[in-house]
């Protein structure tokens, strides 16, 4: 038994508890909050297929290997499985991308393998860096400064070089 | 840009798979796609929308606020110039709230909506670089859909990346808020 493994069902029962305490109505708040992420789901399967179809190309016909090869010494220098690479260099553009680079490599890795972890823990605590800065920016009008970027791939490349160094601490 | 992106990737792949004599294999990886397209959405739309009932009772309850006001402190250390009043404040709050709890859809428009209050007030360049890094590297305390992905994929402990992933994701926004400091601290002297 790990920590993590009791964190989950310990939230979930938290969160129920202090509902009831507020004397909130959780069954029905419950499933409008279920059917609200439901509909996101459904709104991932169209993006996923045709990203999910260009990736399984790429992969299978060899690119991705190529790539990765090209890219090994820096990421050999990294401590950075090179598996990964391609996760690495998708996570900052595309959120359903990245989504879909990570389901085809837990097809040719298991998850619970050195790679399958870095491949996770890059995955969970990066987010889709040039898509937010994009958003956020345009909402205002305003154009995003270099500055922005310079700050936001450091983010990023800190999420790179530790997802390695962890996975290696922790397993 | 995805256009071209995609584009460039089926052309790429069909070169290399000629030269790599693989085009068998490229087109029956076209067929397996779509359906494992399926399958992902599938697996992940169980978890997801679990995570979105829980966190619909968490919100309801007003839970998620009082996390909002444990941010109070980090908060102000991030963004000096705002007053912990101001709504400006308040909407930076729940805006990484909404992100720590993988509330993705509620946290664009709160984000958003900073980003117009900021807009208003002083220093705002600055302020507005914080805010936008600390969304581009948010803080994970629930990875759900990587939890569900591993577990789709057989993974014996699909939760066991939970720990590294909340350290990662915390060193990394430290280093972007350290980034965005150290910038925009050479703009200010000028």
């Amino acid at each position: 038994m790990s920590l993590s493994d009791l964190l989950i069902p310990l939230i979930i029962c938290l969160v129920f508890i202090y509902a009831l305490i507020k004397k909130v109505d959780i069954f029905n708040v419950f499933i409008q909050g279920a059917k609200e992420n439901l509909l996101i789901a459904v709104d991932l399967i169209p993006p996923l297929i045709i990203l999910l179809t260009t990736i399984e190309m790429l992969s299978a016909s060899g690119t991705i290997s190529a790539l990765s090869g090209l890219l090994s010494p820096l990421t050999q220098a990294l401590g950075f499985p090179s598996e990964c690479t391609s996760l690495a260099l998708i996570r900052p553009i595309s959120g359903s991308g990245a989504l879909a680079v990570l389901e085809s490599l837990f097809g040719d890795i298991s998850p619970d393998s050195y790679a399958g972890r870095v491949a996770s823990v890059l995955m969970g605590s990066s987010e889709t860096t040039f898509y937010t800065i994009a958003v956020y920016y345009s909402a205002v009008r305003i154009k995003a400064e270099s500055k922005v970027f310079v700050s936001s791939l450091t983010a990023d490349f800190t999420c790179f070089v530790f997802s390695a160094l962890i996975v290696r601490l922790f397993y | 840009m995805i256009n071209y992106i995609i584009t460039l990737f089926i052309m790429a792949s069909i070169v290399f798979s000629i030269i790599n004599g693989n085009i068998s294999q490229l087109s029956q990886a076209i067929l397996q796609a779509s359906g494992s397209a399926l399958k992902t959405a599938a697996s992940l739309a169980g978890a997801m929308a679990l995570w979105g009932g829980v966190m619909q009772v968490a919100e309801k309850s007003g839970l998620t606020n009082k996390i909002a006001l444990l941010l109070k402190k980090p908060v102000s250390l991030l963004f000096p110039s705002i007053s912990s009043e101001s709504t400006a404040f308040k909407t930076i709050c729940m805006n990484i709230t909404a992100n720590i709890l993988g509330l993705g859809n509620a946290a664009t428009p709160l984000g958003i909506k900073a980003m117009k209050h900021l807009n208003n007030c002083e220093n705002k360049a600055r302020n507005m670089a914080m805010l936008v890094v600390l969304n581009t590297s948010s803080i994970q305390l629930i990875p759900i859909t990587v939890a569900a992905l591993r577990m789709s994929h057989g993974s014996q402990t699909p939760w066991d990346c939970t720990f590294p992933i909340f350290i990662v994701s915390l060193l990394s926004v430290i280093a972007g808020c350290i980034m965005v400091s150290v910038l925009y601290m050479h703009g200010r002297k000028k």
